[in-house]
């Protein structure tokens, strides 16, 4: 690591002002992906603005319709949370599945899904349910967030603050975990809404997470793991390395979708 | 039995301090003054260098010095060695490349250390070690063995990077009984490369007194008196007696820290260059490039058999990879602690087999948890296995066919097997397992979708390194017996000092389990030394599952002489005949009487010596030895890996695992399901997660445990174990020992299971979902005969 001043603001407002003083500052959440980072002395930011005692940044609640987690809130505590466990199983099933009890002990869901990781379970979750990302200054739908590996829509100076998912009838997450890294390899959350239908795939993509409209449509007709029989999506666009080809990747999203699709209609 | 005793289940003693935070390991050793080195690395597999430009990391704060590899030979500073001499085919001696501790003129792999920079913090280290300047000139590199000789020489002693070109047995034999075969069985076969990842990364502190002249390294290694050794005879570094090791706590090793590496070297010398106490602590990063790596070979074998299976002889040809620099055990593994062990369990008239050594750009490859027989099992195992597959024998069944069945065994690769039951150890392990039961599960597996598959491994390993003439005729440096002292204080309790070194096996256990069975004191009276060579006479320290047959063998002969001495003592205190003195449960009887002395009267009495005259009786009561066995010891025993693949995915899941295995004498039943657990662990890492890979750059990519898959405790299903005895002839106690054993059973087995659920035997190592996934997808068949 190198040298860095350390800040701790009680307020968004605070960190916001921090934020525009300190080009240079980045945002601490949960650390589990930044500190990584600057212990290999590959990110040098000159101050950390920590966001542990911000009031108000985490807890899982429902309002109405939808359920809206705090961008400061702990994966275990999300997974663990009765009222989402209850209402949307589906989602609760994705902080827990993320790494080890140490990461979701420190983990966040603002800092997953502003790390954007192609590899991060959270993305599948937001872009699967058609969540809002709610920040200090805008309300951004998943479908628009999610830009490209490790990039998203955040602005300079923008903060996570919630997240909203609508309460889907039909929704569920299954994921191939790499072995190691216990990261998803590749991972599907599929949901249905009303008419609207989800198949999202973190992991296999090349950049980041994305839906999957030929498995969407299929899945119209029937949400069942039946209509993607035989299915699978080109390996082409897929993310290739020496865990996982493209082609074995492009394989797994179909089966896993099928899975999903399973445990979501059980 | 007692309750402490031989076979005892006794909890160890260690663990309380290890368990509470309380072990005292190299990095928590804090000198008065002490500063922190921090290396320059070669981010290159292979480079020339220009110049390096340490002027900028002078200047910055905290700096204390900044040395170079042509620091290091300006002040004659040794190169570190290889101790095992093996000669080619051809008669010529290996190719050892100069290994300085720094690097001067090129570096050859990733991680090779170029300059250290020594600074009052680690940060400061650190920053500073950033403005160092390499000028590199990049060069092509080789990493894969099969390659390495079309590849860019490395070393100019070493033409095609050849290190050499060695052979065992006798080819025309074989080539005869190949011919008269009815089936052969011909597989190709690469043993991937391992990182050991110890959890304890390598630590080395040096402290110069400039007083007595004296140099102290305080050093992660398993065999302190070895390290002194190389050090002072060959590095150069002081004289012998002016140097001291001390292995505090050692936090794993596998083999790992058997070598002498670069940093302890540069440590000591840089103590003295700069008058204060120098500490490098490696992090997980540098531990990927620096520790030595494991197996990493490319083998084709060829096994040839009659028409009712019986095997007639066996072909093998390998390239073993050693990496950049011939690491100190290096060369004996692809090749003695190999080729020797290619008979398995099971009578093969003739065998040949050629080990071409090779350099190529990567980490040095040397000993790992198994070093050289993991490899040979995997070979054998897999051969057998797909024989018997090819032929429609049960593996099983032509296992037993071949099974060496009378001892002492003379196989055509060296070794001479002294005892064993291998139908013993198969026969329960079958049972153990409910094999009979298989074919229903398998057929239930499949309901669910699930490719069900069964895999045996019945290994054989040499252990209790080793007979000091043997080694020496086959060109080990150094002799392998070991040593003990046993001291007994005026009130009785006892210290044993031994030659060996604990790095998680328990030795302060069960060695003290020894002690109280033979002189029958309370367990809690005996502590164990070890460690230190300023406290401990030469010993040669712990790898090859030795510290049991050898090590407490020597042990054995110490209070052999304990004993004798005692009873003298205690005739004169009990004015009896030497003769007439019995010695039982820690008590001193005159025979047909009830006179008798206590162990602690006696015991006291050795150094009070008012009951005996000095001219007649030396007071004191403590005694050395130095056991050197008269042969190797010959674990074996049967493994069966039950496994689930999931059709869609490819994963394996282990869903059953038996192993029995007969170590002979056991001392604790708790610590040797331990390390058969732990081996079997490693082993089924080897098989399913583990594997090193560089890219053709010569880039490490599997650097970091998010990317080297260690195998997790959700990995592993429960172990079923059991034991079988036959015991040891070569040493005094019947032990064969038990800390490889299950890495080296365990890849075949697991391989030999997937397999037979998949039903194609082209799968190499790791088998990730991946691999699997691809072999069912090209669902070749079974390769014809
Ligand atoms: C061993 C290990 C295993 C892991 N396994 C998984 C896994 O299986 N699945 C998975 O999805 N993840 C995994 N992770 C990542 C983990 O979930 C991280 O915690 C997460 O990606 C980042 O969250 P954090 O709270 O730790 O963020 P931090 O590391 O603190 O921050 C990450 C980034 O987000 C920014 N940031 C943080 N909060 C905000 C905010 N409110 N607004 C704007 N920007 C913000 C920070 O500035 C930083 O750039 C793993 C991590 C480790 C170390």
């Amino acid at each position: 690591m190198y040298n860095f001043t350390f800040h701790r603001p009680t307020t968004v407002r605070q960190a916001a002002g921090l934020l525009a003083r300190n080009p240079e500052a980045k945002l601490l959440a949960g650390g589990h992906s930044l500190l990584p980072v600057m212990k290999l002395r590959l990110a040098n930011p000159s101050a950390l603005i920590d966001l542990s005692l911000v009031e108000g940044l985490s807890g899982v609640e429902q309002k109405g319709r939808s359920i809206v987690i705090g961008a400061m809130t702990r994966h275990a505590d999300a997974a663990n949370s009765p009222v989402l466990q209850q209402v949307l199983p589906g989602l609760a099933s994705v902080p827990a599945s993320i790494g080890d009890p140490q990461v979701r002990n420190r983990g966040t869901i603002g800092g997953s899904i502003a790390n954007n990781d192609p590899n991060a379970d959270y993305p599948a979750a937001c872009l699967g349910l058609g969540a809002t990302i709610i920040t200090n200054k805008r309300r951004i739908a998943a479908d628009d967030f999610f830009t490209g590996m490790f990039s998203t829509a955040l602005e300079e100076g923008e903060i996570i603050a919630k997240v909203s998912f609508p309460i889907a009838k039909k929704a569920a997450y299954e994921k191939f975990k790499h072995p190691a890294s216990g990261f998803a390899l590749v991972g599907v959350f599929v949901s249905k809404r009303g008419a609207d239908i989800r198949v999202a795939v973190t992991g296999a993509g090349a950049s980041g997470v994305f839906r999957v409209k030929s498995f969407e449509e299929a899945l119209k007709k029937r949400f069942a793991a039946k209509s993607l029989e035989g299915m699978t999506i080109p390996a082409s666009g897929m993310n290739s390395d020496i865990h996982a080809s493209a082609e074995y990747r492009a394989h797994l999203v179909g089966v896993l979708a099928r899975r999903a699709l399973v445990k979501a209609t059980a | 039995m007692s309750a402490t005793g031989i076979g005892a289940a006794v909890r160890r003693k260690e663990d309380l301090r290890f368990i509470t935070g309380k072990g005292k390991y190299t990095d928590d050793v804090v000198r008065p003054g002490e500063t922190r080195a921090v290396f320059v690395r070669s981010p290159h597999a292979h480079a020339k260098i220009n110049s390096i430009d340490v002027s900028a990391a002078r200047k910055m704060p905290g700096v204390v010095d900044v040395l170079t590899g042509k620091d290091l030979a300006t002040d004659k500073i040794g190169n570190l060695i290889c101790g095992w001499m093996i000669h080619s085919k051809d008669g010529t001696p290996m190719k050892m490349a100069p290994h300085p501790a720094l690097a001067a003129d090129k570096v050859c792999h990733v991680g090779d250390a170029v300059a250290v920079v020594i600074a009052e913090t680690q940060a400061q280290a650190r920053d500073a070690a950033e403005k160092v300047k390499v000028d590199y000139q990049v060069m092509p590199a080789v990493v894969d063995p099969g390659k390495a000789k079309s590849g860019p020489q490395i070393h100019d002693v070493a033409p095609k990077n050849t290190i050499y070109e060695w052979s065992l047995g006798d080819a025309k034999a074989v080539d005869a009984a190949f011919a008269l075969a009815k089936h052969v069985t011909k597989l190709d076969i690469v043993n991937n490369r391992l990182v050991p990842n110890a959890i304890e990364p390598r630590v080395a502190l040096a402290e110069y007194d400039a007083g007595t002249d004296q140099l102290t390294l305080w050093n992660t290694t398993q065999n302190p008196h070895v390290s002194r050794l190389v050090i002072a005879a060959f590095v150069g570094m002081a004289p012998e007696h002016k140097l001291r090791v001390i292995a505090p706590d050692v936090g794993g090793g596998f083999g790992s820290k058997i070598f002498i590496y670069p940093e302890e070297v540069v440590c000591l010398w840089a103590a003295r260059k700069v008058g204060r106490p120098v500490k490098w602590t490696a992090d997980r990063s540098e531990s990927f490039v620096t520790d030595a790596h494991g197996r990493d070979h490319v083998t084709h074998a060829e096994l040839a058999l009659d028409a009712s299976g019986k095997m007639l002889a066996m072909r093998v040809k390998t390239i073993a990879n050693l990496g950049a620099y011939m690491s100190t055990f290096s060369s004996s593994v692809p090749t003695y602690l190999y080729a020797t062990l290619l008979s398995g369990q099971y009578d093969i008239p003739q065998i040949y087999c050629e080990v071409d050594a090779v350099y190529t750009n990567t980490v040095p490859v040397d000993a790992y948890r198994g070093a050289g027989r993991p490899e040979a099992t995997f070979v054998v195992e897999r051969l057998v296995e797909v024989a018997a597959r090819q032929m429609d024998i049960d593996p099983a069944d032509l296992r037993k066919r071949n099974f060496i069945k009378s001892f002492p065994h003379q196989t055509p690769v060296i070794m001479a097997y002294d005892a064993g039951d291998y139908n013993a150890s198969l026969k329960k392990a079958l049972e153990l397992a409910d094999v009979k039961g298989f074919n229903k599960r398998k057929r239930d597996a499949a309901r669910d979708g699930k490719l069900r598959g069964l895999g045996y491994s019945t290994y054989i390993e040499a252990c209790g390194i080793a007979p000091s003439q043997a080694v020496g005729s086959l060109g080990c440096g150094v002799g392998l017996w070991e040593s003990a002292e046993v001291r007994v204080n005026p009130t009785g309790s006892v210290e044993v000092l031994t030659g060996t070194h604990a790095h998680g096996q328990g030795h302060e256990t069960t060695f003290a389990q020894l002690v109280s069975e033979r002189l029958g004191i309370p367990f809690e009276n005996v502590s164990i030394v070890h460690g230190d060579t300023d406290k401990v006479q030469f010993g040669m320290g712990t790898y090859g599952s030795r510290s049991g047959a050898v090590g407490m063998s020597a042990i054995v002969k110490a209070l052999d002489k304990i004993e004798a001495k005692a009873k003298k003592v205690a005739a004169h205190m009990l004015e009896a005949a030497e003769g007439d003195i019995e010695f039982k449960d820690g008590k001193f009887t005159v025979a047909g009487t009830d006179k008798s002395a206590a162990w602690g009267d006696v015991s006291l009495n050795a150094y009070i010596a008012h009951k005996f005259a000095g001219q007649e009786l030396e007071p004191g009561l403590k005694e050395t030895s130095f056991y050197d066995p008269t042969n190797f010891t010959f674990p074996a025993g049967c493994h069966i890996c039950e496994v689930e693949v999931d059709r869609d995915t490819g994963k394996t899941e282990i869903v059953n695992w038996t192993a029995v295995d007969d170590f002979g004498t056991v001392i604790n039943p708790m610590i040797v399901e331990g390390q058969v657990h732990g081996g079997i662990a490693q082993g089924i890492g080897q098989a399913l997660l583990e594997g090193a890979v560089y890219d053709k750059d010569g880039q490490l990519v599997t650097g970091s445990l998010m990317d080297y898959c260690m195998p997790h405790a959700h990995d592993l299903p429960s172990f079923q174990v059991g034991l079988t005895e036959t015991k040891s002839p070569s040493n005094p106690l019947g032990i064969k020992g038990c800390g490889e054993a299950g890495a080296i059973a365990a890849p075949a087995a697991v391989i030999n299971a997937i397999t037979d659920a998949i039903g194609n035997e082209e799968l190499g190592m790791p088998a990730t979902a991946q691999t699997v996934w691809a072999a069912l997808k090209r669902g070749q068949p079974r390769q014809a005969a």
